[in-house]
């Protein structure tokens, strides 16, 4: 029981990385009907320039302002490196779908590219306070505590985010703008303004889902390439959501969490198959679609 | 599309030099990948045999992506099948050449229909998604190593005392696996051409230009988006056979992860999608390239340059993605486009 | 005086399609200017090249300004409401928030609005999918009008509302044409003839037709350009 507790507990985390990761998506897409695979890179720089000011800051600051600081950092570094994606790669080619999922393709692997030019395929690592490596016990049940992170950052960006689309002039612009983007414009507003402003905030999550998956998953360790292995998860999570959609994106992401925690546990251990978690959560997507091929909640913001 | 006396004399000249160059031994400096300066040595053979191989495969993904106008980031999946089934029925199985190649693309077929028809189930944006998870989940089953069958990601070499002597991968048959490669951009090119030119061919144009139209007309698309579909899994299959018996060792980042998918978009989108030479051409153009940076960046006098200039130099993925970006938002059409818009201005200073 | 717009050998292709072949066309200032033609010849084509919605070629020039390549959103902001085909309300977000969006000015006059739709008042919280057709082609009509702009560009707003409700209708925009210049798309000829000074036929991408709309009358005319019986 407390196995399958603890199972649970990092499903949820898992799945508050990977609702980071795909809303930004979900809104780029909804928005701008744009597949944007740099958005793996948004991911990667996050995790990169967290790293670089970590690491370059004085220890004696003391690891937990460090981490703070790195987070902050790996927003900043996220949605600046989505601002400038969007003025000056994605702006040149409105009206050209295609050719702007093409132009962030090419975008990812230029710069990945580069860092791997740069860093290395080996990973670094991030400076991280001690107390996020422990785990707290609640009776029987060990919770680590980096997983304590990841949630309370999911709750806190659903929650943001929910109430600026819900609530603020340029959410209402967004959710307009995801029904019908001409309409929006035909009332005067300039929807170019939002399409920057919806990267800006996807990179920005982006860059926190990057440095928060080091510190999770992988050991504190980043990489070049991790970026684009988790882009994959959250191109699924937005599929089984639905395109465009918020709450499908969160309600999605923890489902995608779960599944692959426990399978990865439970059949991983009996078929000897290490990857079986990442298959499941393709055989989910093939479900849902086969059942719902617009994902569950397409439509509703 | 009309063929042009000078596309034919372009053509079979492209032909009979491509089909010669095992027999011409000249020295050549600078240009060539191999740090043997000639044109036929094995080194500058094997990238040719390379470049074959993956202007088939690009070719093949033409069908689906440029002519069908189907974004489908699941190309990868039938090359690894085409890679993997081969290899492990002549290394695993010991079976003979034939049964193993009918073995390969029987079930590079089934494949092809069965995921096909789920991905097609949903379009747009959703259908590159699922074609891109399918991929994805097929990666990961061969990096699992299921009953020791794929190596993991160690890799599984091609060993089979049944492949007939001319093939097997000794250094002294590059040339004959040279003309194989060619053989299979050959015959691939010739199955497009026929399919591309025929009224299914226009069909696959129409859906990309005006789905709805079709549909109005009484032809249903789903049938043909999956003969798409199947005909470029089937070809990325080939490519893969003719990739294993020429590489000799079937590596999963190499042959079945997702960068692959993307530099076969690249190819045909930096060639021209939905013209036929222009995706040969892109894809000659990227795996030469992509080659020549990797013997470029492995010289001595290369660790002497100043870091800002060594650093992005000697990753041929960044310099291939930074000047795709850029012909995606300079060069629309590619160099097929860049070529035709040349010919359009010459003709009409010609006639003016 | 300027024209409130003016339009020359304005062309335009969508998919292969040339669907305005030249339109030239002279909307004066003040009143209402009806454009007829039958299904599928350009009206709603001829609005939306006019707002910079779809791409044309041709001299376009709106309340004096050559708007040639100007983005929508420029446009609009000279002072034009739209009242689109189908009326496109935001269905997900409430009459509140849909009014809200349409703000274009500091002052807007929702007290004018909710004078003529005391309705949308009482469902301000109400999301506009759940709303009737009717009700939704006021939630169009108020956000056009909102910013008491000059010029109104008003796409078939009778299509599929009950009869009592189109002659509710007709009366709103004859009160709306007090307030501003409108050019009107529609195909009931009996609210053209109720609203409008002027009517323009459009056929194949052309206009073919000027004139005063009591022409309409001649079933001949009437027959000839719009392919309907005359309306009496």
């Amino acid at each position: 029981m407390s196995v399958f507790l603890t199972l649970a507990f990092s499903g949820v985390a898992l799945g508050s990385i990977y609702f980071l990761a795909a809303s930004g998506l979900s809104l780029i897409y909804g928005l701008m009907d744009i597949l944007n695979f740099a958005h793996g890179l948004f991911m990667t720089i996050g995790a990169y320039v967290a790293w670089d000011v970590a690491t370059h800051l004085p220890a004696s600051w003391g690891a937990p302002v460090l981490f703070i600081i790195a987070m902050v950092a790996s927003v900043l570094g996220g949605s600046l490196a989505a601002g400038l994606t969007e003025v000056f790669i994605i702006r040149p080619l409105y009206g050209r779908p295609i050719s702007q999922i093409l132009v962030t393709i090419g975008l990812d692997l230029a710069v990945v590219g580069l860092l791997l030019g740069g860093f290395g395929s080996n990973s670094l690592s991030i400076p991280v306070p001690l107390w996020l490596i422990e785990a707290s016990h609640l009776g029987h049940v060990s919770l680590p505590n980096s997983d304590f992170v990841a949630l309370i950052a999911g709750l806190v960006v659903l929650v943001v985010l929910e109430w600026f689309l819900r609530r603020s002039r340029y959410g209402i612009i967004i959710r307009a703008g995801v029904e019908n983007r001409d309409m929006v414009s035909a009332l005067g507003i300039n929807v170019g303004r939002a399409f920057t402003l919806v990267f800006v905030i996807g990179g920005a999550m982006a860059g926190l889902a990057g440095l928060l998956y080091a510190v999770v998953f992988s050991g504190d360790l980043i990489a070049p390439t991790q970026g684009d292995s988790l882009l994959i998860f959250a191109f699924i999570v937005v599929v089984i959501g639905g395109l465009g959609s918020i709450r499908g994106s969160a309600v999605a992401a923890l489902i995608v969490g779960l599944v692959q925690d426990y399978t990865n546990y439970y059949l991983g251990s009996h078929s000897g198959m290490a990857e079986i978690g990442n298959l499941s959560v393709v055989l989910l997507l093939a479900i849902v679609l086969e059942w719902r091929p617009r994902g569950l909640f397409q439509g509703t913001l | 599309m009309s063929v042009s006396r000078r596309g034919v004399v372009v053509a079979v000249a492209a032909f009979l030099i491509f089909l010669l160059v095992p027999f011409i031994g000249v020295h050549v400096p600078w240009i060539l990948p191999s740090t043997v300066n000639i044109i036929n040595s094995t080194g500058t053979l094997e990238v040719l045999a390379l470049c074959f191989i993956f202007a088939g495969v690009a070719l093949g993904y033409d069908v689906i992506f440029g002519f069908t106008g189907l974004l489908s980031l699941g190309p990868v999946m039938y090359f690894a099948t085409g890679v993997y089934v081969f290899d492990i029925t002549l290394t695993h199985w010991n079976w003979p050449l034939v049964p193993a190649l009918l073995c390969t693309f029987g079930i590079s077929l089934v494949l092809a229909i069965v995921f096909g028809a789920i991905a097609l189930r949903v379009s747009g944006i959703a259908f590159t998604m699922v074609t891109l998870a399918f991929a994805q989940a097929f990666y990961y089953l061969i990096e699992d190593n299921p009953h020791g069958l794929t190596g993991g990601d160690t890799g599984l070499a091609l060993v089979s005392s049944r492949l007939p002597g001319f093939m097997s991968g000794a250094v002294s048959n590059t040339r004959n696996l040279y003309w194989i490669a060619f053989g299979f951009l050959v015959v691939s090119y010739a199955i497009v051409w026929m399919v591309t030119e025929s009224a299914t061919g226009h069909v696959f144009v129409a859906i990309r230009e005006n789905e709805r139209r079709l549909e109005v007309l009484g032809i249903r698309p789903f049938g043909f988006k999956l003969g798409a579909y199947v005909l470029s899994s089937l070809v990325a299959s080939g490519g893969g056979v003719a990739y294993i018996l020429l590489i000799g060792t079937a590596v999963p980042s190499a042959v079945a992860s997702t960068t692959v998918t993307l530099s076969i978009l690249i190819m045909v989108v930096l060639g021209g999608a939905g013209t036929r030479w222009g995706a040969v051409t892109g894809a000659m153009i990227y795996v030469y390239l992509e080659q020549y940076l990797l013997k470029v960046s492995a010289e001595p006098s290369f660790a002497n340059l100043p870091s800002f200039l060594r650093v992005p130099l000697s990753q041929p993925q960044f310099l291939l993605g930074a000047i795709f970006v850029l012909f995606v938002l300079f060069v629309p059409g590619g160099i097929a486009g860049m070529v035709g818009r040349f010919r359009v201005r010459r003709e009409g200073r010609n006639r003016g | 005086m300027t024209s409130a717009i003016k339009v020359s050998n304005l062309h335009v292709t969508i998919e292969g399609s040339h669907v305005l072949q030249g339109v030239s066309l002279d909307v004066p200032n003040g009143g209402v200017t009806a454009l007829l033609g039958r299904n599928g010849v350009g009206k709603t084509t001829t609005l939306k090249a006019l707002l910079g919605l779809v791409p044309s070629t041709g001299d376009v020039a709106i309340m004096g300004r050559d708007v040639r390549g100007w983005p929508t959103h420029r446009i609009v902001n000279l002072g034009v409401g739209y009242v689109p085909e189908d009326r496109d309300v935001f269905a997900g977000l409430t009459v509140e928030e849909n009014l809200r969006l349409a703000e274009r000015s500091a002052a807007p006059r929702y007290d004018d609005v909710f004078s003529l739709f005391p309705e949308l008042r009482e469902r301000a919280r109400q999301r506009a999918g759940t709303l009737s057709g009717g009700q939704q082609q006021m939630v169009s009509i108020a956000r056009a009008m909102l910013n008491g702009w000059p010029l109104l560009l008003i796409d078939e707003p009778s299509k599929g509302l009950a009869p009592r409700l189109v002659s509710e209708l007709a009366e709103v925009l004859e009160r709306v044409a007090q307030l501003a210049t409108v050019l009107l798309v529609e195909q009931n000829l009996a609210v053209v003839k109720r609203l409008a000074q002027r009517v323009v036929v459009l056929d194949h991408g052309e206009v073919v037709h000027e004139g005063d709309p009591s022409e309409l009358d001649d079933p001949l005319v009437a027959r000839r350009f719009l392919g309907v019986a005359g309306a009496s």
